[in-house]
């Protein structure tokens, strides 16, 4: 493991955010777009976890937990949101729900 | 002495009619109106005779208006020989007046039916502001009653307001006046920054050490004010207009005090005058031309205040020719008998268009020796008393002011001496159409004023015969003013005396003896006679000279350049601004929630760019 450089997992991580940056903007189905948001949550936590390795402090394992614990209470209110857009409006299509909009 | 009393009381008077007037009867009115103007007069004489015989000012001090650095204003009535002459005139026959506005207004509803007392409450301010402008012992104190007596006199002059002509007599006054007081807050200016203050007494003092050019400035300036108030060239256009006003307002202020307030105002100021030759002939010049220009006009009028009311500008003119050539006890003289014999021939001529229904034309009247002999004889002593004729009052003030005018000027003389015949004439003129010959009007029943109209009249009459003789002003005033050598002069008496009896002569020929001979004379000097019929046009050539460039730049640039243009403009321009940078900026609130991601990454691709840039690359 120690004769993989840092920045190999740093640019993984960075490519794994990416990924989730273009999911949410360019896909449509409100579970893809949720699924993009904790891919780009798990890509932070995993260049925390690379810095705290790398610097030998436990900051950023504290971090990632609370990370891990705050994408947790979001899957659980964003997941019910979800379900109650699908009940009252029978699409997972990001684009038509926008009933905010005038 | 409580000087403060003499003008409380009509202050007091105002206050009760015009805050509970209305719910008032007239009889209320009266007693407050001229119960406190007599109590004025009465308190004022009580005061003159404790005070006799008054060599030197009497001063009393109430507070301190205004306190700056240096310099300190104090509210001081002062009394001295000159104040208790005008002191005598405004509260005597401002009491006349008012018992003569009984009878007058007795009928008078004026617009909503609040005219009784709102006439008598505005006459009463009158005489507050008019005796705080005597009393005052500094020229801001004088000032104020000044502004006061100006506003007063709009109010009256638009009583009826519901007439057009009445608002825009009493706007023209108004404004007319703002000139000439705009020349008096300058003298003061420039007075208070050459001797630090605006009494009276300490001003005086350092008069004569004062370099010759600032008390010149001082004293024209004053002269402005001066024109403005007393109806002089060139500020003497308001005055005829005023005449749209009831009439006791017309002999009240517009002949007998306020109008004077100007030959006050410079008699007072004479250790600034003796030493500004240039702004004391000034004077005399602008009375003497204002005299014999407006004597000119009246000769022509028909509306019988019309002719009054030009003679009141000429009769100013003398008063000013006396001042201006150093005799300032002469000028206070013919304010005086002025007084008497104008606010005589206003009060008539109100007796007569009462008696009339309210017809002022001349040419609607005549043959009213008769129906109104009262009326008539009383305003036969005003006329040879205005016209010179010896031994009445005229006789004497005009005398004085003419041997010191020769003494000084002998053109200012004879120019003085001609007006003298015109003053005759009109007046006879006005006097022989009123009451000779047959008469011309449709009013049923020409009727005699009542007695509280006559009793004025009749003593005003007797003022006119005798006052001259019992009030020898100019010896009563010999301590106040520098002494100035008259020679008495037989001849130049005589030519002047001459020169009313013949203005009475001629006015008799054309208008009793021969009528009609009048307009034959006036066909044959058509131009000149259009001429001086219209007032020299001076009313059309001020109004295309100045009202219609300041109505026109002030409509277009004023209001359509400046307000409409720039202040409306700045104002809505802020306003579509803010909407135009709104509509593009709302764009970005699309709703859809990818265009927001977008806007996120982007600024957030920004901030790391732009931290990167500032700070460098992470070490």
């Amino acid at each position: 493991m120690s004769a993989i450089p840092i920045s190999w997992f740093l640019a993984l991580s960075a490519v794994l955010f990416a990924l989730g940056v273009a999911g949410f903007l360019f896909r449509r189905n409100i579970v893809t777009v949720f699924m993009s948001i904790e891919l780009m949550l798990n890509a932070v936590n995993l260049s925390f976890i690379t810095f705290s390795y790398y610097f030998k402090k436990v900051d950023g394992h504290l971090f990632a937990f609370f990370v891990m614990v705050v994408a947790a209470a979001e899957a659980a209110v964003g997941l019910a949101i979800i379900l109650t857009v699908f009940k009252n409006r029978a699409t997972l299509n990001i684009d038509e729900v926008d009933s905010m909009k005038n | 002495m409580q000087l403060w009393l003499i003008p409380i009381l009509p202050l007091a008077g105002f206050l009760i009619n015009g805050l509970f007037g209305r719910r008032f009867s007239k009889a209320v009115v009266n007693v407050f109106a001229i119960g406190s103007v007599v109590l004025a007069f009465a308190w004022a004489l009580k005061t003159l005779v404790a005070l006799a015989p008054l060599n030197t000012p009497y001063t009393e001090h109430y507070f301190t208006w205004i306190q700056s650095g240096t310099f300190t204003l104090n509210w001081d009535f002062s009394v001295d020989r000159l104040t208790a002459v005008m002191l005598m005139i405004v509260t005597g026959i401002g009491s006349l007046i008012h018992i003569y506005s009984i009878g007058y207004m007795a009928h008078e509803h004026g617009p909503n039916h609040g005219g009784y007392y709102r006439f008598f409450a505005y006459l009463n301010l009158f005489m507050f502001f008019m005796l705080t402008l005597v009393l005052g012992a500094n020229y801001l104190v004088l000032f104020v009653g000044w502004e006061g007596v100006g506003l007063c006199s709009y109010l009256l002059i638009g009583f009826y307001f519901d007439k057009k002509f009445a608002t825009n007599a009493g706007n023209k006054a108004f404004i007319v006046n703002r000139i000439g007081d705009f020349g008096f807050s300058l003298a003061m200016f420039y007075m208070f920054r050459s001797f630090g203050s605006l009494d009276f007494g300490t001003v005086f003092k350092q008069a004569p050490g004062a370099p010759e050019a600032v008390l010149t400035t001082i004293g024209l300036l004053l002269l402005v004010g001066a024109c403005g108030k007393s109806a002089q060239i060139p500020l003497y256009v308001w005055l005829p207009d005023a005449m749209a006003g009831p009439t006791p307002v017309s002999a009240l202020i517009h002949a007998a005090t306020m109008v004077t307030a100007g030959v006050y105002m410079c008699a007072r100021s004479w250790p600034i005058y003796t030493h500004a030759p240039v702004a004391l002939h000034a004077i005399a010049v602008i009375g003497v031309v204002t005299a014999f220009f407006a004597a000119t006009i009246g000769m022509l009028q028909n509306d019988i205040k019309k002719v009054f009311a030009y003679s009141t500008v000429s009769q100013l003119g003398y008063m000013f020719v006396g001042v201006g050539v150093g005799a300032f006890s002469a000028g206070v003289y013919h304010l005086m008998t002025h007084a008497f014999f104008k606010a005589l021939l206003f009060l008539g001529s109100g007796s007569v268009i009462h008696a009339l229904g309210g017809e002022q034309d001349m040419r609607r009247m005549g043959g009213l020796r008769e129906k109104i002999p009262w009326t008539f004889w009383t305003m036969m002593c005003a006329g040879v008393a205005i016209a010179g004729v010896p031994p009445f009052a005229g006789f004497y003030s005009k005398d004085a002011i003419l041997l010191a005018a020769n003494q000084s000027a002998p053109w200012i003389y004879w120019v003085g001496t001609i007006t003298a015949g015109l003053t005759a004439f009109y007046v006879f003129r006005a006097i022989f159409m009123t009451f000779f010959g047959t008469y011309r009007g449709e009013a049923h029943h020409p009727h005699e004023s009542p007695p509280v109209m006559l009793v004025p009249l009749v003593i005003l009459a007797l003022l006119s015969l005798v006052g001259g003789y019992l009030f020898k002003i100019p010896e009563f005033l010999a301590p106040l003013f520098p002494a100035l050598e008259v020679h008495e002069n037989f001849t130049l008496m005589a030519i002047s005396t001459a020169a009313g009896l013949l203005g009475i002569l001629v006015a008799y020929i054309l208008y009793v003896a021969s009528p009609g001979t009048a307009d034959s004379i006036a066909g044959s000097f058509k131009g000149l006679y259009t001429l001086v019929y219209n007032k020299y046009f001076v009313d059309e050539v001020y109004d295309a000279a100045i009202v219609k460039p300041v109505v026109n730049g002030s409509r277009t640039v004023l209001w359509r350049g400046a307000d409409a243009g720039l202040i409306d403009g700045l104002v809505n321009g802020a306003g579509t601004a803010a909407r135009g940078v709104g509509s593009v900026l709302r764009r970005m609130q699309s709703g859809n929630i990818r265009s927001y991601a977008t806007w996120v990454l982007l600024g957030s691709v920004l901030l790391i760019v732009f931290s990167v840039m500032l700070w460098g690359p992470l070490q």
